[in-house]
């Protein structure tokens, strides 16, 4: 066990090395280069918000919170902005709204009093600041009660689920049912069948090879009889168009015994 | 006759018997109530209160109120791994803490993940505060907590509970039953007092 303990040791001999340190307000946010791979390492306090930052400096000064030294606290808080932005890091708005109550505070606290004014308004600010902080405490002391809570409910366990017809509502189907949805499903099947069927198509080619043989063999063909051997839509527009093909070709020629009559092919050359 | 066949049948019989049960309410043995009690806490998808079971069973809501407390007490006489507990103002049959890893080793499960810092302190206002409305949760945590909000309605821990009648009629929040069972609460008044963390707040300077 030593061995492999030096072993290790030898293996990373920047691990006593401390890295650089800047001190802000008794906090310690490290700047450390990490040597395997170059990548800066910024650590800094995480704070929610501007009461977390400001309770965090009050705690780290040991400054009692009834009685806030604002002059100092105020720097301290500025400081830790500068840092942040210096860092540059993103920082909520809420932070500089904070730091903008501060410095009136502390500005209004550095002024002579106003011997006229009204009972001392700093103080009832200071105060205020004091009640809050004092009130955001004790909500993240409540959080941290529900994070305990959570922690052990998350270790207890109950039951799976039972299955019954509620969940599962596959359980309330009978036989008649069963066969019902069967001879859907064949149904279902027959219809696809019949669809593959239809699909059977006849090109372009095929069908004035058929219109010339059965003009070649009957010597006069009634389109009407024609066009009702197509059995879809596409067949009905391939005919047609075979007609129209053989007429340009002046294979056949077209003629009416009577206005509004049949049309009749006939083979055009003179056979 | 074996003894399981005997066992079965004696079971079959009280199934048949089902009938004349429901008709009036009978005289049960307190040892025949515990057991029934029991069967109805196991089988209950969500807590199950005394007023129920009572009124399933047609029996005295006292007598299935001191049946639920003895249960509760045999279990942890006897050092089962199940634990009969109220929450969420009912009762309910869970394991006991202390055997997590072995049930989620058979589960495969894994700890869901644990609500964000923001989220629980939106929480702890909310439940120590309800009715509270977003302004005034800003006001306590110093920060918006948009995200944290949006995440504990999805995760049906907070529900709305109507509007303030104040400038703007902000929505305001308070903490559902779902919060009470995950949190392991019979009720709001199990919480600790927000008094009991004054010391802890203002004791670490002095």
């Amino acid at each position: 066990m030593e061995d492999t303990a030096q072993v290790d040791k030898s293996a990373t001999p920047a691990a006593k090395e401390t890295p650089a340190t800047i001190n802000v307000a008794g906090a310690s946010p490290e700047i450390a280069t990490d040597r395997d791979n170059d990548q800066l390492k910024i650590t800094l306090g995480e704070f929610e918000g501007p009461l977390d930052l400001l309770l965090y400096l009050i705690r780290q000064e040991q400054i009692n919170i009834y009685d806030i030294p604002i002059a100092r606290i105020t720097d301290e808080y500025l400081r830790y902005l500068n840092l942040m932005q210096e860092l540059d890091l993103t920082m909520a708005g809420d932070f500089l709204v904070m730091a903008a109550q501060l410095i009136e505070l502390k500005s209004r606290m550095l002024l002579p009093r106003d011997p006229l004014a009204e009972a001392d308004e700093e103080i009832d600010l200071r105060a205020e600041l004091v009640n809050l902080l004092l009130e955001h405490e004790k909500f993240k002391a409540a959080a941290e009660m529900l994070w305990s809570r959570a922690t052990v409910e998350q270790a207890v366990f109950t039951r799976a689920e039972i299955e019954t017809d509620k969940n599962n509502p596959e359980v309330a189907v009978g036989l008649f049912d069963l066969l019902r949805v069967f001879q859907e499903i064949l149904a279902r099947k027959k219809e696809e069948i019949m669809m593959e069927i239809e699909r059977e198509e006849v090109t372009m080619a095929e069908m004035i090879e058929r219109l010339r043989n059965m003009v070649r063999s009957a010597g006069e063909l009634n389109l009407m009889r024609f066009f009702e051997r197509a059995s879809s839509r596409r067949e009905l527009v391939t005919a047609f168009l075979s007609v129209l093909e053989l007429v340009r070709m002046s294979e056949i020629s077209l003629l009416q015994h009577e206005t509004f009559g049949e049309i009749v092919a006939r083979s055009a050359s003179p056979a | 006759m074996s003894k399981a066949k005997a066992a079965s049948e004696a079971a079959a019989e009280s199934i048949a018997h089902e009938d004349s049960a429901i008709e009036g309410r009978r005289s049960i043995s307190s040892a025949e109530l515990k057991s029934i009690v029991e069967a109805l806490i196991f089988v209950a998808d969500e807590p199950i209160n005394a007023k129920t079971i009572a009124d399933v069973i047609d029996a005295d809501r006292a007598a299935v109120e001191k049946a639920v407390a003895e249960l509760a007490e045999e279990y942890d006489a006897r050092a089962s791994g199940l634990q009969l507990r109220e929450i969420a103002g009912g009762w309910q049959i869970a394991t006991r803490p202390e055997h997590h890893e072995n049930v989620r080793a058979y589960l495969k499960s894994k700890p869901s993940a644990k609500l964000s810092l923001a989220s629980l302190e939106t929480l702890a206002v909310i439940a120590y505060k309800q009715p509270v409305t977003v302004p005034e949760i800003l006001e306590i945590r110093g920060v918006q907590s948009p995200s944290a909000i949006k995440t504990l309605l999805d995760k049906r821990l907070i529900v709305a509970k109507g509007r303030k009648e104040t400038v703007g009629r902000p929505m305001m929040y308070g903490t559902s039953k779902e919060f009470l069972i995950q949190f392991g609460l019979k009720d709001l008044s199990e919480l600790p007092s927000v008094e009991d963390f004054q010391d802890l707040a203002g004791g670490s300077d002095s």
